[in-house]
């Protein structure tokens, strides 16, 4: 499992990187739904996310997700090409799946390092 | 005990393994008081007594084969059903199968459905369909969630005909009632004369649907192009509801831009039953198809390296997606979505035009020679397919009670739905109606004093 | 390229072939509507019927069935499908009657539909019964809707929390979900039965109310059902049953009796009607004496009294006070769910009826007895008419998917699997009364042999079913390229 060191994680499987506002969700989360068929980004640039709002909704073959912001901040971009090619989200989820831009963005409290979430995932595995 | 194929002996046996000394002692959990109540009910016949019984029930009934001359359509119609249809129906291998969740052992029930599918595409013209719904007013009821889901609630008006079918628009009501919509265009007032353009000055930047019935609900055909048009630009989305028979010869719901395009396919190969159960078909555009509720059936290999099908998209779906999903909707009505495959593979390109043809000449017929009696006449003047509007010299439900008394089903009575249209009836002709039977009815109205 | 098993309708016609043709017009010919409004193209198969009939004759036996064999689906109930309701649903005084005849052409249809609405209400214990609702789920959305209105009506505007067990159909939240209800999960406690400490804690006067199956999906009879009732009611929640798993009820509990205020009841798993490869259904709702007239419209009754004599009452349409509408066209499945059901339940009277109930107990424990020791049986106590075991085993890369896939080899359908969600590689057994003890011993034998070759021959499992006309299938393809249709309409000029 790849969990980037520079990122912030969440509980929800979504990551935040400071330095650029991207979020995106995470290597463990994309093996745990496995082929992903569909992406709809649910919020425009330029609008305001609280962290815990709802921004996409992703379906794979066998199961659904909502993503969550993990951090607060206004939309700075979205990945607009996502949608054509949610196959993205399996082969490259810290850099071209990645989903919104939040920046400037506060990390939510609930954000965690990659060590934290590493144990997190393990904990969750069977 | 009559499907309970288990000897005394046997239950004993089972009793002994399961570790209990009686049937009764299987319900310990269940609250003393209320175990085991005594049912009021009739006692149990045997099959020949059933069959009977069910015999006489059915023919306390007047049906519109044996008994009567029937002009009643209103979203159901009375067509000829080929022999082979039901022949295929009563397969075990089909009606008894379950939902095709295990691909191996149901290609038969997903390639059937799969062509139902093509089926439906070919004939509406739109990219898509799925395995079909409830009926043809759950299925627009549908449509206007799948446009509540697309719009993510931020569009809430919807903009409704009202010469669509008024239950599909009671339906629709039904549905919706909890989601706050802002409804436009069917009030009681509205002008039944205007054409689909009235429908323009109310579709607006907050609408999501406009819904439009193809012919509508008094059997005009509209041209809805530049409706549909117009919505486009304002962002909105169109679902025409269709008659499928009707779509046999009329240009497709999809070559006037339509997004959605939904109906009741009862007419193809589906008895009357008294109104149910029937068929709801469900077509639109690849772009929807995430947002469409309903089964789904696509193309695939298995690892044998064999065509097959599956069942695809189900994360869609409630079983997956929960209280997030566009509907709760968990059946289809497959086997009559299989019923009309066979109706429309029996009759084919030459049958299907066949039956077209004769809806609409019968219907012609019909409507000119009644137009000769006095006082009678046709109440619009658009192009119309197998159903028109019939105005009476008094009020419809005295015409029917008239024409009951000669055997004859006179039609719909308008006045129920439409205050304004108290001495109107919808007429609805197929290819079951007989000259003879049109020239019967000319001839008894002819004589209402 | 893929091998083809049998090709499609599209692929076996042929230009000029003809059908099942209709008669000459016997009247005037006009002409047809201008040009501009009708269809320039056509692109439908054509067929002689002999065609028609191999190629669907051909695709029935791709099909698993009741009528081939044993179908122990989980929480659908595949009962076998007695013949003479095929018969009696096709009279032609219930296949040529149109929903809007005069009531007066139609009295036999009306009379059956309101002895079976009064023969439901007997058997569930409930004041109240609607035949419309087309399916389970849709019966489900009725149900909530009469639940939201109940509490509208009483001005309680706060209420938009629905309790919903973790062991729950999807279609229970979905159903909510429609009416933008939030969805709270209750757990179940070790014995398979609701949380009581959660559901408490749940309880406030935002709840509209709880959506129960019982038995649920664990097949376990909630032991503490008459507080769990009490609880909801007293923060002035509804109790919605979903009636699912009714086959286990019959003459042994009326829900309504249990203080259960709205159900749906599947007739299409409890009451015969067969599943058609997924539908159609018909789910009928019974309600308690306070959401009577929130029923959907209309409703059959009796709307001229007879004169106990010679005068037979008159049966017709009428709308409750506050009904919440309409929620399908026309009077609800009809020929297709109503008649069958009538039939089947005319032929078990009370007696019967609790038969039904008491054979289908039994298989399901016989059962679980016979599999105990080689599954692990994770709520272990006396099921209902369904129980949940797991498909995997220690030391082993076995799941249930392989389990349920070399099923197939032996010629038995699969379980469902992978639900209840609550139950590690679930494997949901409901064998239904209408299977013989040689057949449950040969399943139950069938199941204990893979349980060894999972040990000794594991790829045998994940690479069945082997001896099935198909394998294993490509979902990942089929759902991103998403060939939905054959012959699309703009590639009909190519294929001509």
């Amino acid at each position: 499992m790849n969990t980037p060191t520079n990122l912030k994680y969440t509980k929800s499987d979504e990551w935040f990187d400071a330095a650029s506002g991207a979020v995106g969700i995470t290597d463990f989360a994309q093996s745990q739904l496995s082929d992903i068929v569909f992406v709809e980004l649910l919020v425009e640039e330029g609008e305001e996310v609280t962290v815990g709002k709802a921004i996409a909704s992703v379906e794979s073959v066998k199961a659904s997700a909502e993503i969550y912001a993990p951090a607060s901040g206004k939309v700075s971009a979205v990945n607009k090409g996502l949608s054509d090619k949610p196959e993205t989200l399996n082969s490259d989820p810290f850099g071209e799946g990645w989903m919104i831009k939040i920046e400037g963005g506060t990390a939510g409290d609930n954000t965690m390092d990659s060590t934290a979430y590493e144990a997190d995932c393990a904990g969750r595995a069977h | 005990m009559t499907y309970i194929p288990i000897s005394p002996n046997e239950r004993d046996a089972m009793l002994k393994t399961v570790g209990v000394k009686s049937l009764d002692d299987l319900f310990d959990a269940i609250p003393k008081k209320h175990r085991f109540p005594e049912l009021d009910l009739p006692p149990a016949l045997t099959e020949m007594e059933a069959a009977s019984l069910l015999g006489e029930m059915a023919s306390t009934n007047e049906n519109v084969r044996e008994h009567m001359i029937s002009f009643l359509g209103a979203g159901a119609y009375n067509h000829y059903v080929p022999a082979v249809v039901d022949h295929m129906l009563r397969r075990g291998e089909f009606y008894t199968a379950y939902t095709p969740y295990q691909p191996e052992i149901s290609q038969g029930t997903l390639q059937a459905i799969f062509e139902y599918q093509s089926l439906m595409t070919n004939l509406t013209g739109m990219e898509v369909s799925n395995a079909s719904h409830y009926d043809g007013a759950t299925a627009t009821a549908e449509a206007v969630n799948l446009a509540y889901a697309q719009f993510r609630g931020k569009r809430k008006k919807i903009v409704m005909s009202p010469s669509v079918h008024p239950q599909y628009r009671e339906v629709i009501r039904t549905y919706t009632q909890s989601l706050g919509l802002v409804e436009a265009g069917d009030e009681v007032s509205a002008d039944l004369e205007a054409g689909p353009e009235a429908l323009m000055s109310l579709t607006d930047e907050s609408t999501m649907l406009v819904v439009v019935q193809y012919p509508d609900f008094f059997g005009r055909i509209h041209d809805y192009t530049k409706l549909i048009e117009d919505a486009h630009a304002k962002g909105a989305l169109v679902c025409i509801v269709a008659n499928p028979t009707a779509l046999l010869m009329l240009k497709t719901p999809a070559s006037m831009g339509a997004d959605i395009v939904v109906g009741e396919a009862q007419p193809f190969g589906i008895p009357l039953w008294y109104g149910g159960p029937y068929l709801g078909f469900f077509t639109t555009k690849k772009s929807y198809v995430h947002k469409m509720a309903g089964r789904l059936i696509g193309e695939t290999v298995d690892n044998r390296g064999q065509r097959s099908y599956v069942l695809t998209l189900t994360a869609r779906e409630q079983h997956i997606k929960r209280e997030r999903a566009t509907s709760n909707i968990c059946s289809n009505q497959g086997l009559l979505a299989l019923a009309s495959a066979v109706y429309m593979s029996a009759l084919g390109k030459t049958g299907l035009q066949q039956v077209a043809n004769l809806c609409y000449q019968k219907a012609h017929y019909a409507a000119s020679e009644l137009s000769k009696i006095d006082g009678f006449g046709l109440c619009f003047s658009e192009p119309f397919f197998h159903e028109f509007v019939l105005c009476c010299p008094k009020p419809a439900s005295e015409v029917n009670a008239y024409l009951l008394e000669h055997g004859i089903f006179g039609g719909y009575d308008l006045g129920k739905d439409y205050p304004s249209l108290e001495n109107h009836i919808l007429m609805a002709f197929t290819e079951m109606n007989s000259k003879q039977e049109i020239d019967t009815l000319v001839e008894v109205l002819k004589e209402m004093e | 390229m893929a091998t083809i098993m049998e090709p499609t309708i599209f692929e076996l016609s042929s230009p000029g072939r003809t059908g099942v043709t209709m008669p000459a017009s016997d009247v005037p010919e006009v002409a047809l509507p201008p040009k501009d409004l009708l269809r320039s193209e056509f692109p439908l198969p054509e067929l002689a019927e002999v065609d028609v009939v191999r190629h669907y004759m051909k695709l029935s036996k791709f099909n698993y069935s009741v009528d081939e064999g044993f179908y122990p689906l989980g929480s659908c109930t595949m009962k076998y499908n007695p013949k003479i309701n095929e018969d009696t649903c096709r009279l032609p005084g219930f296949l040529y009657t149109h929903p809007l005849q005069p009531i007066e052409t139609v009295q036999g249809n009306l009379v059956l539909m309101y002895e079976l609405q009064e023969w439901l209400k007997e058997i569930s214990g409930f004041a109240g019964m609607t035949l419309q609702p087309a399916a389970g789920a849709h019966g489900e959305f009725t149900g909530v809707l009469m639940m939201a209105a109940y509490h509208k009506s009483r001005n309680d505007s706060k209420r938009t929390k629905m309790l919903i067990p973790d062991a729950a159909h999807g279609t229970n939240p979905a159903s909510a979900g429609m009416l933008g209800m939030s969805v709270v999960t209750i757990p179940s406690d070790e014995r398979g039965n609701v949380d009581l400490k959660a559901l408490a804690a749940a309880c406030d006067d935002t709840v509209v109310g709880m959506m129960l199956t019982n038995p649920n999906t664990l097949g376990m009879f909630d032991e503490h059902i008459e507080e769990v009732v009490a609880l909801v009611h007293k923060c002035g929640g509804l109790m919605y049953g979903d009636g699912a798993n009714l086959n286990a009820l019959l003459g042994i509990v009326r829900p309504g009796d249990l203080g259960f205020d709205v159900m749906h009841i599947n007739l299409h798993k409890t009451f015969s009607v067969p599943h058609g490869g997924g539908g159609p259904g018909s789910g009928p709702v019974g309600v308690s004496e306070r959401l009577l007239d929130f029923l959907p419209s209309p409703l059959v009754g009796i709307v001229e009294e007879g004169d106990g004599d010679d005068m037979a009452p008159l049966y017709g349409f009428v709308t409750p006070k506050h009904s919440i509408g309409r929620m399908k066209a026309f009077h609800g499945h009809f020929g297709g769910g109503l008649v069958r059901a009538y039939t089947y339940i005319s032929m078990h009277g009370p007696d019967g009826l609790k038969d039904i109930s008491q054979y289908a107990v039994l298989n399901a424990n016989y059962l679980q007895a016979r599999l105990r020791g080689t599954y692990k049986i994770p709520y272990d106590r006396i099921c209902m008419h369904e129980f949940v075991a797991e498909g995997s085993f220690e030391g082993s890369d076995v799941r249930a998917l392989d389990i349920a896939k070399r099923l197939m080899d032996y010629n038995f359908h699969p379980p469902t699997n992978y639900f209840p969600l609550i139950v590690h590689e679930a494997l949901m057994i409901e064998p239904t009364e209408t299977e013989n003890k040689d057949t449950l011993d040969r399943f139950a034998d069938a199941l204990i042999k893979i349980a060894e070759e999972a040990k000794t021959q594991p790829e045998l499992l994940h690479n069945a079913p082997h001896i099935t006309p198909f394998g294993r299938m490509d979902e990942v393809k089929a759902a991103r390229e998403l060939v939905l249709c054959c012959w699309l309409p703009e590639n009909y000029e190519t294929l001509t």
